[in-house]
């Protein structure tokens, strides 16, 4: 069955195309060559309308354990925001830590056909997965946590084989369904366990005599060593920290020319000017990003409202707690694998601190220059809920809105940044690149983020609204596989998204001393930790999609 | 499959590494054989894995009122029940994930309220997560990480065969060349220390006091952490008699002071161990705790916690958890953002702990049908009520008056996979089909109900 979408102003950047008027056409869920002649089952004349890939969120975290921590944790968070079921939807709850299916159903109502979850402990990756498989409308992925793991760190306090560390890598990702790798505080998690309040980038790991930078180095180098696609995915050392800038200046520098992406690089850019000894950062990264292009970034953008922080840092997150608002939080060692922390946070524009962190994630938006090394998120739900995006999206391409806002926070934090000096307006091309063609790109999903023949049929089509705020946040039609999912901005059929992974090889014998190891220490056996793709697609929850990843290099 | 007890007697299938559902620990490491329709468990079973596993199953039908009917006009019998009823209780709900999911959405169709059998014991943990939270560590962190375990007010030994032998008293830990001894320290009443044995145990100290004040030892441990001083006269104004010499100052009962019989100086004792260990791990089962108000307990052990990790590291442990227990409720909130007592009778989610307690419900008549899934313990049935009842359970569940609707499940790990989550809400485990009884999943049946409606 074909169907035409006539005459929308098409933004496809992995294609080259900016906002030509273009006919699109979708046959058994995938967009195919122009064929004028074929028979057309549907058209949807879309003449004015923009007409973009399904948006993906590169960094979400919407499914595991810590999430469903917070959501127990704040129930007072989803009491005024409950969702009733329809003869189509089930009920739920929502705001900042909304439930399975209400994260599904907002996301796909505000044209996003796809979400990755950053942090997934290989340990808690079968719940990681259960939850992901109750989000409806929505394909995903999981990016598994590495570099806390003791196995991991005793296989580089040993100096063991370089090929070991790599099959280990991709043994984690095979064993917990992940299509890429994520580090969070290398290091400073294990380090946490043995009583260390703060890791710094050279700072030895008072057990295993490791720093984050062998850590880093050794993932980064695995993982380009094994072919994956996306970049090691750096959560780095001292989050919030003032004056962590120079720990994040010194991590790109470390890199010495291998890809990394830098997640929620706000959290990561403060410097310690003024009286407050609290400044941004963002003009000297983006300056020493330009020196870097093997490095991709994404914001982690801060939002003013209540929220709950989620992450796997416990080291910071402990730390973090006294600020807890409301007062209560939770903070977990996990397994010999990860940690994780809990801490419900409000941001408030009548804050400096928070003013400043709000005007440093746009600052970065607007100070890197390369759409497709920068990725709009706000670390959902650690600087904002995911709702705020079409609010961040006009603030981004409204320069008047912008300035607007910025009459509402601390005058005083605006000094230490740049933000009031910066005129830029992002275009309807960049933002399409950064929502959907870039984040694609990075994640090497081959068929998704784009629109020519071949890619899946997830187009999202809006009405062209000089309010970009409300464009964004109400789409007229959101297709997924070719089939009208959401129309204006309400969701009309519930189907459900594909699982992406990423199978890098290794060699088999990697098994000999992990199951010596899992025996000896563990409490979970060897093969009991592996997710089955059984598991993943039970009960009719989609399919999964290997993504390709390159020949391994030695 | 197999058929039960049609022979074969000769062909004995072994399974490995098989997850045992019958206890919150979710051990990993066991070995199964099966001959026909009979298991027996060859390796790491515990007396209640051997229980459950080896367990006869009766011969059982589904019924409706007390007629043996097929699968089908069961499922039909159930739905017209459900859809006639305008407050369905769904509880029990020991099941594995993919059973939970299904009630969980049967209850979202059907406007119910959804609680699990255990929730009294999970909610004295929830209630701290509501009001403070916590730090906590999960069972192989503890194995090789812990120095001092502090076991609090519950009979670990005694719910959990294998805690002691898996998590106190491994032969390796990771840390050290030569593993290092740990002191345990139980706090409680009879409680059972037997597990704390063997190469890797060093002090034992047992604190006795009866359960109903063990929230006030906990609180001098606590205070003695902070370097308070404890007010130990034992104040006895209702023996004393009048409002007057309650005012009086009491003479000290005895040289050495106590708290609620416990010497003041073993309390310090104990607080200095936590202070000194490199990472103390308390550890309670909160079905154990079975007094009032034990979530006061459980908050003290958060807060003795806390109070240790300003200067060194210590995490709380908690066990339990059986009956699918965590899976339920990590499921409820995954889905609803509510860890059980919701009921979607107004279409929307809505939460109380205290309202949709489906045992409150059931004392107070409120509710017009109860629906109970129970798939691993042949003693986990239904409450009395004077409700219609339908009941998805393991053959063999003891009923304490006849249901309206009866269908046998199997149970999940032992006649069809599934999955669960710990006791320590991290870790879910898959399980193994068995191939014990060719029943129905749960979940299946759910489903049919619900497509029934």
């Amino acid at each position: 069955m074909m169907i035409k979408l006539t005459g929308g102003k098409v933004y496809d950047p992995a294609n080259g195309v900016n906002g030509e008027v273009r006919d699109i056409y979708i046959a058994d869920g995938r967009v195919v060559a122009p064929a004028p002649e074929a028979r057309i089952a549907q058209e949807y004349n879309l003449k004015g309308r923009v007409v973009m890939a399904g948006a993906i969120d590169p960094h979400t975290h919407i499914g595991g354990g810590k999430v469903t921590i917070a959501r127990t944790l704040m129930p007072e968070d989803h009491e005024h925001d409950e969702v009733a079921h329809t003869p189509l939807t089930r009920a739920g709850t929502g705001h900042a830590l909304p439930s399975t299916m209400v994260t599904g159903y907002r996301y796909a109502e505000m044209g996003y056909t796809a979400c990755f979850e950053p942090a997934m402990l290989p340990a808690n990756a079968r719940q990681a997965h259960l939850e992901l498989g109750d989000t409806p409308l929505l394909d995903k992925g999981a990016f598994v946590m590495l570099g806390s793991d003791d196995f991991m760190l005793r296989s580089l306090a040993e100096k063991r084989d370089f090929q070991q560390v790599k099959d280990y890598i991709a043994w984690t990702m095979h064993a917990a369904q992940a299509i890429a790798v994520k580090v969070v505080n290398p290091g400073g998690i294990s380090a946490f366990k043995f009583n260390q309040r703060r890791l710094n980038l050279d700072e030895k790991h008072v057990y295993y005599g490791i720093t984050p930078r062998d850590i880093i180095l050794t993932l980064a180098r695995g993982l380009l060593e094994l072919g994956v696609t996306h970049p090691l995915h750096v959560h780095g050392c001292n989050l919030g920290i003032p004056g962590n800038v120079e720990t994040t200046l010194a991590t790109i520098r470390a890199t010495d020319g291998l890809p990394l992406h830098l997640t929620h690089i706000q959290f990561h850019s403060y410097g310690t000017e003024g009286e407050r000894h609290f400044s941004s950062g963002a003009a000297a990264i983006a300056d020493l990003l330009k020196k870097y292009p093997h490095i991709s970034i994404d914001v982690g953008q801060v939002m003013f409202g209540q929220t709950c922080t989620a992450s796997g840092d416990s080291m910071r997150q402990y730390n973090g707690s006294k600020n807890a608002d409301p007062k209560r939080w939770v903070v977990m060692d996990i397994e010999c694998d990860a940690g994780c922390g809990v801490v419900p946070f409000r941001y408030r524009d009548n804050s400096y601190v928070h003013s400043l962190q709000w005007a440093i994630g746009l600052e970065t938006f607007l100070l890197c220059e390369d759409p497709w090394r920068i990725f709009l998120t706000t670390d959902h739900p650690n600087g904002a809920p995911f709702y705020t995006y079409p609010h961040l999206i006009r603030l981004l391409m409204d320069r008047a809105f912008r300035k607007e806002m910025m009459l509402k926070v601390v005058p005083e934090a605006l000094k230490y940044s740049t933000l009031p000096s910066l005129e830029r307006e992002y275009t309807l091309y960049e933002v399409a690149i950064m929502t959907r063609a870039g984040p694609a790109r990075s994640l090497g999903l081959k068929d998704r983020g784009h629109l020519g023949p071949g890619a899946c049929g997830d187009v999202t089509v809006y009405t062209d609204n000089s309010d970009r705020e409300a464009m964004f946040a109400k789409p007229e039609l959101v297709f997924k596989n070719g089939e009208v999912i959401v129309r204006d901005g309400k969701v009309v059929k519930v189907v459900q998204g594909a699982t992406h992974v990423a199978r890098p090889e290794y060699d088999r014998s990697i098994e000999k001393p992990l199951k010596e190891y899992f025996d000896r220490y563990h409490t979970i056996a060897m093969e009991n930790f592996h997710v089955s793709d059984e598991e993943i697609v039970e009960g009719g929850r989609g399919q999964i999609v290997v993504q390709p990843t390159k020949a391994r290099v030695s | 499959m197999t058929a039960p007890g049609e022979g074969e007697a000769s062909a004995s299938e072994v399974y490995h590494n098989v997850t045992c559902p019958f206890c919150g620990l979710l051990c990993d490491d066991l070995e199964v054989s099966r001959t026909g329709g009979t298991l027996k468990v060859l390796k790491n079973g515990c007396g209640r894995a051997i229980g459950g596993f080896q367990r006869k199953l009766p011969e059982a039908k589904p019924q409706v009122r007390g007629s043996d009917v097929d699968l089908k006009t069961a499922v039909g019998a159930a739905a017209e029940l459900i859809r006639k009823s305008s407050l369905p209780l769904y509880g029990g709900m020991a099941s594995d994930v993919g059973g939970i999911r299904a009630i969980i959405s049967l209850a979202d169709r059907s406007g119910g309220v959804i609680d699990h059998a255990l929730s009294e014991g999970q909610y004295r943990n929830i209630k701290v997560v509501q009001m403070s939270g916590w730090i906590m560590t999960t069972l192989t962190e503890a194995r090789n990480r812990a120095d001092v375990f502090v076991i609090v007010g519950s009979d670990v030994h005694k719910l959990h065969g294998r805690f002691f032998d898996r998590v106190v008293c491994p032969g390796y830990s990771m840390f050290d060349d030569v593993p290092k001894k740990r002191d345990v320290i139980f706090i409680g009443e009879g409680l059972d220390t037997s597990g704390a044995k063997g190469s890797r145990i060093g002090e034992v100290i047992n604190l006795q006091c009866p359960n109903d004040r063990l929230t006030e030892v906990l609180g001098a441990l606590h205070a003695r952490l902070r370097g308070l001083p404890v007010q130990t006269r034992e104040a006895a104004p209702q023996k004393r008699g009048g409002l007057l010499s309650s005012l009086l100052p009491s003479r000290d009962a005895s040289s050495a002071p106590e708290i609620a019989g416990v010497k003041l100086s073993d309390i310090d004792r104990v607080a200095e161990k936590c202070k000194a260990a490199h990472y103390s791990v308390f550890v309670w089962a909160p079905p154990g705790l079975a007094f009032a108000q034990a979530d006061l307990a459980v908050l003290l052990v958060a807060d003795i916690v806390k109070e240790l990790n300003i200067t060194t590291r210590s995490a709380g442990l908690s066990l339990g958890g059986n009956d699918g227990a965590p899976s339920a409720a990590s499921c409820a909130t995954w889905q609803t953002g509510f860890p059980l007592r919701v009921s979607f009778a107004n279409g929307k989610p809505e939460y109380d702990s205290y309202r949709y307690a489906i045992g409150r419900m059931l004392a107070e008549n409120e509710g017009d049908l109860l629906t109970w899934v129970s798939s691993f313990n042949p003693d986990l049935g239904p409450p009395a009520t004077k409700l219609p009842t339908i009941v998805l359970v393991t053959p063999g569940l003891r009923l304490s008056q006849p249901p309206t609707v009866f269908i046998p499940v199997g149970t999940p790990g032992v006649d069809h996979a599934g999955c669960m989550v710990r006791c320590d809400n991290v870790v879910s485990l898959p399980l193994q089909n068995l191939g014990r009884a060719p029943l129905p999943r749960g979940a299946d049946v759910l489903a049919a109900i619900e497509a029934a409606l």
